[in-house]
């Protein structure tokens, strides 16, 4: 990969250990994929985990006097001392994400701790450039939006934001924007819920590649998007794909395939969609908690909650989570849907993810949950999986 | 039967540097080093082809990585800090998250072997891998094909 003169100079070490080492990755990319160039982005998103690898990488970028050169968001982590307050996380565990953060902030980076950062702290323009992370973040982006990313690891797009470059590959490069896989949608897609077991089995179905849905005749709306593309990262790899008519890129299916003739057809039925669902229970009957949020709920769904909630209260022995960003939570504050939700017996917890160790109280209980990825990744015994209406039923009979 | 003892050199595509040798472990299928025990270096993934295998300290043959980039890292680097990570891989398709696993964990990492890897390389095989220079040396410890049986009787 050609470097400019600057470039070397980082890559050698001359402008301090932590974007030496951001470069070396960067360069090591690069090569794997025969880059010739660096080209500028003008924002990146860091899935940060408050994982032990995470920490390595991000306390070597910060103790080498790195700084993000560009807008860095970061992905959910939790708040010991919130969570200290309710369960007994191990002191070990609490130490590790109490130094990610502490690490993500010596870097410079916007502390949104979201996995949603396009809606809210970090939102990327149609044709920017741009190393975002996060299953959700990178399909959003691509193709809601029509930004560019390849699908990146924490630590590569945390080492685009220090450096304020990525090598130009993938997805960056036009001619790898094509679709792969024709899906011809026969489902109805009634709601949010449908369009969440629609990513988990287009997922599920192709692994890999660029799928364009054809037959979707309502707009889909902003949650609906979110779903679709975080559970096509659960059960597969999708970095990008077209709804013609309502995404971005392409305005009819031929142009999404740039030309070619798509060589894989693909239908899902409704039927399909209730046979995933079907699949993702590993119980019926009692639940000790439901668990809404995965991926964040924005304010549109904290509002929805509230609404199904008002004047109800939670069963005994029913615990009642909603994760959200810190933005969508002052807002619901704000408007009094958080308050609705409390006198419910609900909690609604900003900065975190159902998949940290901070939920080990839940590892020998009952679950629900209206998101697929949430069971798969789940830290605790056993898991429902309904609609969001369904959750709430639940959670107020205790089954 | 005696074992052959053929030394065969191949070109190769550096991703990460280093050098590295050992004992080849062959997988036909993709690798997520979170389904390994950290402690132990066992493939726990039940439906793998190398379930109940133990991958530390190999030099590890496979066509790709999977899974999400949080549990690829967070498996390869808890193996690393136990020194069970394997000390080279060989790989037909890199990806990103690939490339980071190993840049983390210093691992050499190379792809585009002359020969496919997952025919040329067996189980068991010496295997050096030298990602500078862009070579992989490897010596057979088993007959290939049945010309090599009678050759060796």
């Amino acid at each position: 990969m050609y470097l400019t003169k600057e470039e070397e100079r980082i890559l050698k070490g001359e402008l301090g250990e932590g974007t030496q080492k951001a470069m070396e990755l960067l360069v090591a990319i690069g090569d794997a994929y025969d880059a010739e160039r660096m080209i500028p982005i003008s924002r990146a998103h860091a899935a940060s985990s408050g994982q032990e690898g995470d920490l390595y990488f991000v306390e070597l970028l910060a103790n080498g006097g790195a700084h993000c050169k560009v807008p860095t968001s970061t992905n959910p982590v939790y708040d010991i001392a919130y969570f200290d307050k309710l369960f007994d996380v191990p002191k070990d565990e609490g130490e590790v994400a109490r130094r990610v953060m502490e690490a993500y902030k010596r870097v410079g980076a916007i502390l949104s701790w979201s996995c949603l950062p396009y809606l809210a702290e970090n939102i990327p323009l149609y044709g920017e450039t741009v190393a975002f992370s996060e299953s959700s973040a990178t399909p959003y982006v691509n193709s809601v939006i029509g930004a560019t990313t390849n699908r990146e690891a924490a630590q590569s797009a945390l080492a685009a934001g220090v450096i304020g470059k990525t090598p130009e590959y993938g997805l960056h490069i036009k001619a790898n924007r094509k679709g792969t896989c024709l899906i011809k949608v026969e489902a109805a897609l009634k709601d949010e819920f449908d369009y969440t077991l629609l990513g988990y089995c287009v997922g599920k179905k192709i692994g890999y590649g660029i799928p364009v849905l054809e037959g979707i005749s309502r707009r889909p709306n902003t949650e609906e998007l979110i779903n679709f593309c975080a559970m096509s990262n659960v059960s597969g790899a999708i970095s990008m794909f077209y709804v013609p008519g309502f995404t971005v890129e392409a305005a009819t299916v031929e142009e999404a395939f740039q030309g070619d003739t798509p060589k894989d057809k693909i239908t899902v039925t409704d039927d399909e969609l209730k046979d995933a669902c079907e699949e993702l229970q590993t119980t019926s009957g009692q639940i000790d908690f439901v668990m809404l949020g995965c991926p964040h709920y924005t304010l549109k769904q904290l509002e929805e909650v509230a609404r199904l909630l008002g004047g109800k209260k939670m069963r005994d022995g029913v615990t009642f989570w909603v994760c959200t960003s810190a933005t969508a939570k002052v807002l619901a504050e704000r408007i009094g849907y958080v308050d609705i939700i409390e006198k419910a017996g609900g909690h609604v917890v900003v900065d975190t993810c159902i998949d940290e160790p901070c939920w080990i109280a839940y590892k020998n209980k009952v679950g629900m949950t209206d998101s697929p990825k949430c069971a798969y990744y789940r830290r605790f015994k056993e898991v429902r999986v309904g609609k969001l209406e369904d959750c709430i039923e639940a959670a107020v009979r205790g089954r | 039967m005696r074992m052959t003892n053929l030394e065969i050199s191949l070109k190769c595509h550096k991703i990460i540097g280093g050098y590295g040798e050992g004992e080849a472990l062959v997988s036909h299928e993709p690798i997520c080093f979170y389904l390994t025990d950290p402690k132990t270096g066992i493939v726990r993934e039940k439906s793998h082809e190398l379930a109940g295998k133990n991958l530390a300290n190999k030099v590890l043959v496979f066509p790709s990585g999977k899974a999400s980039s949080v549990v690829q890292i967070d498996g390869l680097f808890k193996l690393a800090s136990h020194n069970l990570a394997p000390k080279a891989m060989i790989v037909k398709d890199v990806e990103t998250v690939l490339v980071v696993s190993a840049f983390m964990v210093k691992v050499p990492l190379v792809d585009r072997l002359e020969k496919d890897p997952l025919e040329a390389i067996q189980t068991s095989d010496f295997v050096k891998v030298d990602a500078e220079k862009g070579t992989v040396t490897i010596t057979k410890q088993k007959p290939q094909n049945s010309n090599d049986i009678a050759f060796c009787q």
